[in-house]
């Protein structure tokens, strides 16, 4: 099993949930971070003092998967997620040990 | 005729005669005009500082420090009410010397429900320059903001009202020594923004720089406050400098017409001069550029006309521009809310034009008792700010000084500053998103 996390930016949080749907994936987590990487940020001016802002505003999204299906996912993220400026944001792929279901305590590729 | 019976009809004739006499209007008579407007704009005032002022620095703030802006303000609001009434209108007002007003009206004595102040009641009139005396000392919150100790903040203003605030008014409203001048300070450019202003500057060198000024970021936390906070301020402000004329007649007209019509030329000016200068115009510039505007009219609402009144507030609107954005970065002092770059530079680029404008030629209402032109009529202004600056600069930072020793330090600690005020003070939170 695999945790697929993908730093996208903020209006394409519905594309991608969209097309993952779309993939079958059932559900999945979305927080708001901050963050850059080479998009440059942008500077504010509050009477006369300037305050440059480095982080801007993206959503982490993670979703548990098994390891089948992760390249699909990949594919499916990144088509979704593109718009083809600087920003467009990265997905990381790590290993996830153990799946649990808190409801009925199914464990692994069942609570997937 | 018997004594008795000419006493009698002597008392009859004597009541005829008065009869057939006119009717004449006393000073003391109660006008209920007057009188209607005049509650009605003391309670425009009071909300220019809770909520107006307290808005509008509080959005200006840190996020971390948002309530302890309102709370100073409120907390002023009740403490400048009490001290008022006890000393602080006698001091003002009462009959004393030239400096200072006597004990006479000390607990309000003498202040009754038929007690008359020209056409008004005076407990209307004492009420109506209670709330002067409550946001004056509300203004120089902005300067100390982020980094002042509750408690001395309020041993500071105590003291403050009673010998700083008090004396000035007393020279230029309540019969003091400024009056021979022929100074005209309608609404409060000296007695309320020159010398809150100026008091902040003091306050700012006094206490020092917030921790990291100016290298870390210290942007407003809610730019939908402030421009509420400025609204009210601008719609109250009809109160202030209106309301000054203790009458609802012309001359509130008119100060009612010059106060919109140099608050609007300030906030364009303002407006302009940051596009010009920085590329864009911003909310939070409209909204300084328009109180510059408000403080820049107050004391020249009552003697100028509506031209006069918009080349008033262009001036201050650029002036005050300049003077929140380069001069404060030049001199390094951290004015935390520019209460010294719009109070006290409006008041003075006010106090002198009033001089300017109030002159007939000028479609002003003419200049002040004893002066005959335009020089000798800002010359008189003239000494009005200087005297105020002086004053209000050492005896606030002497204040300061002895209040810090009292208190042990005028500033929170480092990690109280660092934790924000909210928390540290008052074990509050002004966001729970």
């Amino acid at each position: 099993m695999k945790l697929v996390t993908a730093i996208i930016k903020p209006f394409k949080l519905d594309d991608v949930r969209q097309a993952l749907s779309e993939l079958g994936v059932q559900g999945m987590t979305a927080t708001e971070v901050k963050g850059f990487g080479r998009q440059k940020g942008h500077t504010e001016l509050y009477r006369g003092a300037e305050y440059v802002v480095d982080f801007l505003p993206k959503v982490k999204l993670e979703v548990a998967v098994s390891s089948d299906d992760v390249d699909r996912i990949l594919e499916t993220i990144t088509e979704a997620a593109r718009t083809g400026k600087i920003g467009d944001g990265k997905i990381f792929v790590s290993d996830l040990h153990k799946v649990v279901r808190i409801r009925t305590g199914e464990l692994d590729t069942a609570a997937l | 005729m018997k004594p008795r019976s000419i006493r009698k009809s002597a008392q009859r004739l004597a009541a005829l005669a008065l009869c057939a006499l006119p009717a004449t209007g006393f000073a003391d008579e109660l006008n209920s005009g007057d009188t209607a407007w005049m509650i009605t704009a003391t309670a425009l005032v009071l909300f220019m500082t809770i909520p107006g002022l307290a808005l509008f620095y509080a959005g200006m703030v840190r996020s971390k420090n948002v309530l302890s802006v309102l709370m100073q303000c409120f907390a002023i609001t009740g403490l400048m009410s009490i001290l008022w009434a006890l000393f602080g209108y006698s001091l003002a007002f009462g009959e004393g010397n030239p400096f200072i007003g006597g004990f006479g009206k000390f607990f309000l004595s003498g202040v009754t429900v038929d007690a008359m102040s020209g056409t008004i009641p005076e407990t209307v009139f004492m009420t109506f320059q209670m709330t002067f005396a409550i946001i004056t000392p509300a203004l120089i919150v902005g300067a100390f903001a982020e980094r002042m100790k509750f408690s001395s903040m309020l041993i500071f203003m105590a003291a403050w009202l009673i010998f700083v605030y008090a004396p000035i008014c007393h020279w230029v409203w309540g019969g003091g020594w400024l009056g021979a001048y022929g100074i005209l300070d309608f609404a409060g450019g000296t007695v309320v923004h020159i010398n809150a202003g100026v008091a902040g500057l003091a306050a700012c060198i006094a206490l020092g720089k917030r921790k990291g000024y100016p290298e870390i970021q210290m942007p407003p936390n809610n730019l939908g406050y402030t421009v509420m906070g400025a609204s009210i301020l601008w719609v109250g402000w009809f109160g202030f400098n209106a309301g000054s004329e203790l009458a609802a007649d012309g001359v509130a007209g008119m100060a009612l017409a010059v106060t919109q019509l140099a608050t609007a030329a300030a906030a364009l000016a303002w407006m302009f001069s940051e596009w010009l200068a920085h590329g864009k115009p911003s909310v939070l510039g409209i909204a300084s550029g328009a109180v510059a505007g408000l403080v820049a009219i107050t004391p020249a609402s009552g003697s100028v006309g509506p031209m006069g009144a918009i080349v008033i507030g262009l001036a201050s609107g650029v002036v005050c521009f300049l003077a929140s954005t380069r001069l404060k970065r030049a001199l390094g002092y951290d004015d935390s809310l520019d209460v010294f770059g719009i109070h006290a530079v409006g008041g003075v680029v006010g106090a002198l034009l009033t001089g300017v404008f109030c002159a007939t030629v000028l479609g002003g209402a003419g200049f002040g008792e004893g002066n005959e032109t335009i020089a000798a009529q800002v010359g008189a202004q003239f000494i009005g700010v200087i005297a105020t600056i002086a004053y209000t600069f050492i005896a606030s930072f002497v204040i300061l000084k002895i209040v810090g020793a009292i208190t042990g330090g005028l500033r929170v600690t480092e990690d109280e500053e660092q934790e924000g005020l909210d928390i540290a003070l008052h074990d509050e939170r002004g966001y729970i998103l």
